[in-house]
């Protein structure tokens, strides 16, 4: 990189449509100054509109969570259960302790399997022989020579043997853990019955049979994945550490300001009330710690908080403001003003146009958090989930699972007992120095142990339930005329939302807020780009092709890290590539204010 | 048409109003695995090019380029498998509603129904992977704005490919991944040469998948048949009293499970909500409402049901019981 002002830049248009290996369409647009080899602007657009919020007008609130888990096919059950939060607060129900275990359960599930598949079946192929081999035929040189540290534990006797154990539909280890994650959707199908969209999860609790027999077929199988996590964690660390140490530098790739949000998972069945006027208490008690981290520093674990501060911005979206419609809630039950721009009181208003990036280019809205301390609107990203649901967990330093996982201010230990063909082990995660994409991907794969760490606690206490003889998984409750609701959770990817507005017994408005809009938002009205932009606009490019050969390898890991989730696009028009001019400024790193 | 054919593309959209469900649903089958099929493990199956933007190592326009060219009419035939519901592009003044890479001339994105009016005249065969593709599903709810439904609805019930099947579904909310998979396979050992035209129903389904209901494959049939009915959800019996849908549903999740045998709806607690029929969603829901046609069978059943439970109770206390000369001493 060379960034002497001295140096005409060469911008060259570069797009990214569809981006692949996610989930969902998304499209990257970015103008690459190869003079300076770093990305100068990137603008992310989304081409597909379902509808939800519209279609869900008038719909029975007890369907909100089989509605609502069809947004997505990856995590549907992630809304499922955040509907079924907001439910049971909008209907006053509080389900029997086992329901939640069992919920738990299957939420821990979710994360081991979909972290899993998404890191090395789809993360991991960037990684990968084939395509280090094609972008950093250095990097595939050296990685051939450079012995693996945790070798005697993994088996890769090579950081190239790793990257060959990647290779889509042929490496060792990517169908290892295409297996894997059948092994963890088992698990969770034992507690939800389907996947991804579960069936036997109700506002209320559940509809599964508890049992020995239930939770034994658990375990068995958790033990399994576990003694499988004992290779992958040193595996991945070998395989990232490697990436910094080839190519030094490659810290400020896909890094952005610390701003991150996580929003809790896991319910503590004895603090949680699902009572607005509770949450505040209820949600410091939840098994993954909510809360919002910025610049390093923990500024709030409040989940009332962190509700009021949501504020859903238009600015480069294919929708119509929605300023003068209903104000469907005006206070909180704790009397705190709600704000028109506050999912509760959003109306969806789509506007097809044609894509116009200078003007509106994306189906995603412009979520932010208002931080009333400085009168900001944070774009905060949730670091692809696991690197928020980590950092914000380890300073608020409330965690300790019955010794499995334990947060210390700043780390969490997460113990593994033995298994099949490793001893117990102890693996550590440390807040990182950057939020970056290496250490996104890199919580990603300790999430997993804390998933799996955290399940053999609520495995613990469900068969508390059971031989106590507590079997009880549902209580009744009645749909009031007029209620509100809100569930904060954790998606696979990070912080999920969903408000409910309940009118005549039916959903007056709701709006899910999963964790992509915030990181795959577009320029908000502010002109603030969404975090997806303004990772990818940092990033140094360290890919050895040439413009005529580029691939965007270190665009597309940036943009992967963040585990996207959602109907996007990026375009790439290679070898056709167009010298252009610059007409304004880069914005580097444009930050929020 | 009937050649033997050597080399296929599978050409998979997922870029209808869906969740890309079905695509992850199926990395789950095991009978057959994906992988299996890709790498050609099957015996006598033509060699296989698998293209889904979820799984593909290619991006861009790279990956457009399969797309591209099959439109084009190069390459391979190849069976194209739509996932999501189709979107009705007519009703605004102008944008779109879904789109699938871009038209480099005019740098929009090219709708996801232009690549279907590009490609299926073209394909062997057409599958829709899940309910949103083959009938609408969820997307197609009353009062969605897209105006979106399933893809028989936009290219016509009676479209058949230039092979001559009609358009293969395999519903499902998601689609159960093995019934997905083996029909793929069975499409695949069609193509061969090794297997007969595909036996569909008249809505296109696989009559071997999507012949019986939930209920004759449930194991609470028996509590429904002793008029054992759940008053709330977590007990063991029949739950059709709880919003179950399971008696008329065309579905074969209760014997198959969901994954390798474990999971499914009615038989593990979840009240059918038919997400597998063409009904889907409007008119089974509020799906925690009891069914209104079970009001009245599981009513009938009542006398029959008490009666026959009664008398096996009976029975079964008998059997409970050993022969007289295996009495346990009492003294012992």
């Amino acid at each position: 990189m060379n960034d002497s002002p001295e140096i005409p830049p060469k911008l060259v248009e570069m797009v990214w449509d569809p981006v692949t290996r996610i989930v969902g369409s998304l499209g990257i647009h970015t103008k690459i100054d190869f003079a300076r080899r770093r990305v100068a602007e990137c603008y992310c657009t989304s081409s597909i509109f379902r509808g939800y919020s519209v279609f869900m007008k008038g719909k029975d609130p007890r369907d909100a969570h089989q509605i609502t888990s069809r947004i997505c096919g990856i995590c549907g059950d992630n809304h499922a259960t955040c509907a079924v939060y907001a439910q049971n607060m909008a209907f006053g129900v509080k389900p029997p302790h086992v329901a939640e275990w069992i919920i738990n359960l299957a939420e821990a599930a979710e994360y081991m399997f979909d972290h899993n598949l998404y890191q090395d079946n789809l993360v991991g192929v960037d990684f990968s022989e084939v395509l280090v081999k094609e972008t950093n035929p250095g990097v595939w040189e050296k990685a051939q020579r450079t012995e693996a540290p945790h070798a005697a534990i993994h088996g890769f006797r090579t950081v190239a043997n790793i990257m060959r154990a990647l290779n889509p539909f042929e490496g060792a280890f990517y169908l290892e853990a295409l297996q894997m994650s059948r092994l963890t959707r088992e698990m969770f199908s034992l507690m939800e019955g389907r996947h991804p969209h579960p069936s036997t999860l109700y506002p209320g609790g559940v509809g599964t049979n508890p049992g020995t027999q239930l939770f034994n077929e658990y375990l068995v199988r958790l033990l399994r994945y576990i003694d499988f996590l004992k290779r992958c964690v040193p595996m991945h660390d070998d395989l990232f550490d490697f990436f910094y140490e080839a190519l030094p530098g490659y810290e400020e790739v896909g890094r952005r300001r610390v701003m991150l949000g996580c929003w809790g998972s896991f319910q503590n069945p004895d603090a949680c009330d699902f009572r607005y006027e509770t949450m505040s208490e209820w949600g410091r008690e939840m098994y993954v710690t909510p809360g919002i981290v910025l610049d390093g520093k923990l500024i709030t674990t409040d989940l009332v908080d962190i509700n009021l501060g949501i504020r859903v911005l238009l600015g480069s979206s294919f929708y119509d403001e929605w300023e003068g419609s209903e104000m469907f809630v005006t206070h909180d039950p704790l009397g705190n003003a709600i704000d028109p721009g506050h999912p509760w009181n959003q109306t969806t208003l789509p506007r097809p146009q044609k894509r116009n990036f200078s003007k509106n280019y994306s189906w995603v809205m412009s979520p932010r958090w208002f931080d009333k301390s400085t009168g900001d609107h944070l774009a905060l990203d949730t670091g692809g989930g696991p690197l928020a649901r980590f950092w914000v967990t380890a300073l608020a330093g409330k965690i300790d699972l019955g010794g499995y996982v334990r947060s210390t201010g700043q780390s969490v230990k997460i113990n593994l007992p033995k298994t099949a063909n490793h001893d117990a082990v102890e693996l550590e995660w440390k807040i990182p120095r950057w939020s970056n994409t290496l250490e996104r991907d890199r919580a990603r794969t300790y999430f997993q142990a804390y998933a799996a760490a955290a399940a053999l606690y609520f495995i613990d206490q469900a068969l508390g339930e059971v031989h106590a003889g507590r079997l009880k998984t549902w209580n009744e409750f009645k749909v009031p005329k007029e209620a509100i609701g809100c569930g904060f959770h954790e998606a696979v990817r990070g912080a999920l939302s969903h408000h409910m507005v309940i009118r005549d017994g039916r959903i007056a408005n709701y709006h899910p807020y999963p964790p992509t809009p915030w990181n795959a938002s577009p320029r908000d009205r502010f002109g603030v780009p969404g975090p997806y932009e303004d990772a990818v606009m940092n990033t140094p490019i360290f890919e050895e092709n040439g413009e005529d050969k580029f691939q965007g390898i270190d665009i597309m890991r940036t943009v992967r890290s963040f585990d996207p989730c959602l109907p996007c696009g990026v375009h790439m028009y290679t070898g056709s590539a167009k010298t252009i001019t610059v007409r304004h400024s880069p914005m580097f790193g444009a930050q929020v204010r | 048409m009937n050649a033997p054919i050597t080399d296929i593309d599978i050409l998979w959209i997922t870029a209808g109003l869906g969740c890309d469900g079905d695509t992850i649903a199926i990395t789950g089958a095991s009978q057959p695995s994906l992988e299996d099929v890709v790498r050609g493990i099957i015996p006598g199956l033509p060699k296989v090019r698998f293209r889904n933007p979820v799984l593909a190592r290619e991006v861009g326009e790279v990956f457009m380029r399969f797309y591209r060219d099959a439109a084009a009419g190069v390459g391979p035939p190849f069976i194209l498998v739509i996932e999501g519901s189709i979107p009705d592009e007519t009703n605004k003044q102008e944008g779109f509603w879904a789109g699938f890479g871009n038209d480099a001339a005019t740098g929009q994105p090219i709708t996801t129904c232009e690549w279907i009016d590009r490609l299926a005249p073209k394909a062997w065969a057409v599958m829709c992977a899940g309910t949103c593709s083959a009938f609408g599903g969820i997307h197609a709810m009353a009062g969605n704005p897209t105006g979106a439904r399933g893809l028989p609805d936009y290219l016509g019930a009676k479209w058949k490919s230039r092979a001559e099947i009609p358009i293969v579904n395999v519903p499902g909310c998601p689609v159960q991944p093995d019934n997905f998979m083996e029909t793929l396979l069975y499409l695949l050992r069609q193509a061969a040469g090794s297997a007969p035209p595909i036996p569909l129903d008249d809505l296109g389904r696989p009559t071997w998948l999507f012949g019986e209901t939930v209920h004759e494959g449930c194991d609470r049939g028996g509590y429904y048949e002793q008029a054992d009915f759940a008053e709330e959800h977590g007990r063991k019996q029949c739950i059709v009293k709880l919003g179950c849908w399971g008696p008329v549903v065309q579905c074969n999740v209760g014997k198959r499970g969901w994954i390798n045998g474990i999971g499914g709806c009615a038989n593990v607690g979840g009240i059918c909500i038919g997400c597998t029929m063409p009904g889907f969603p409007d008119k089974l829901m509020p799906f925690m409402d009891q069914p209104p046609g079970s009001i009245l069978s599981s009513h009938a059943i009542q006398t029959y049901g008490n009666s026959i439970r009664a008398l096996r109770a009976f029975t079964q206390a008998s059997m409970n019981k050993e022969p007289p000369r295996r009495q346990p001493n009492e003294d012992a």
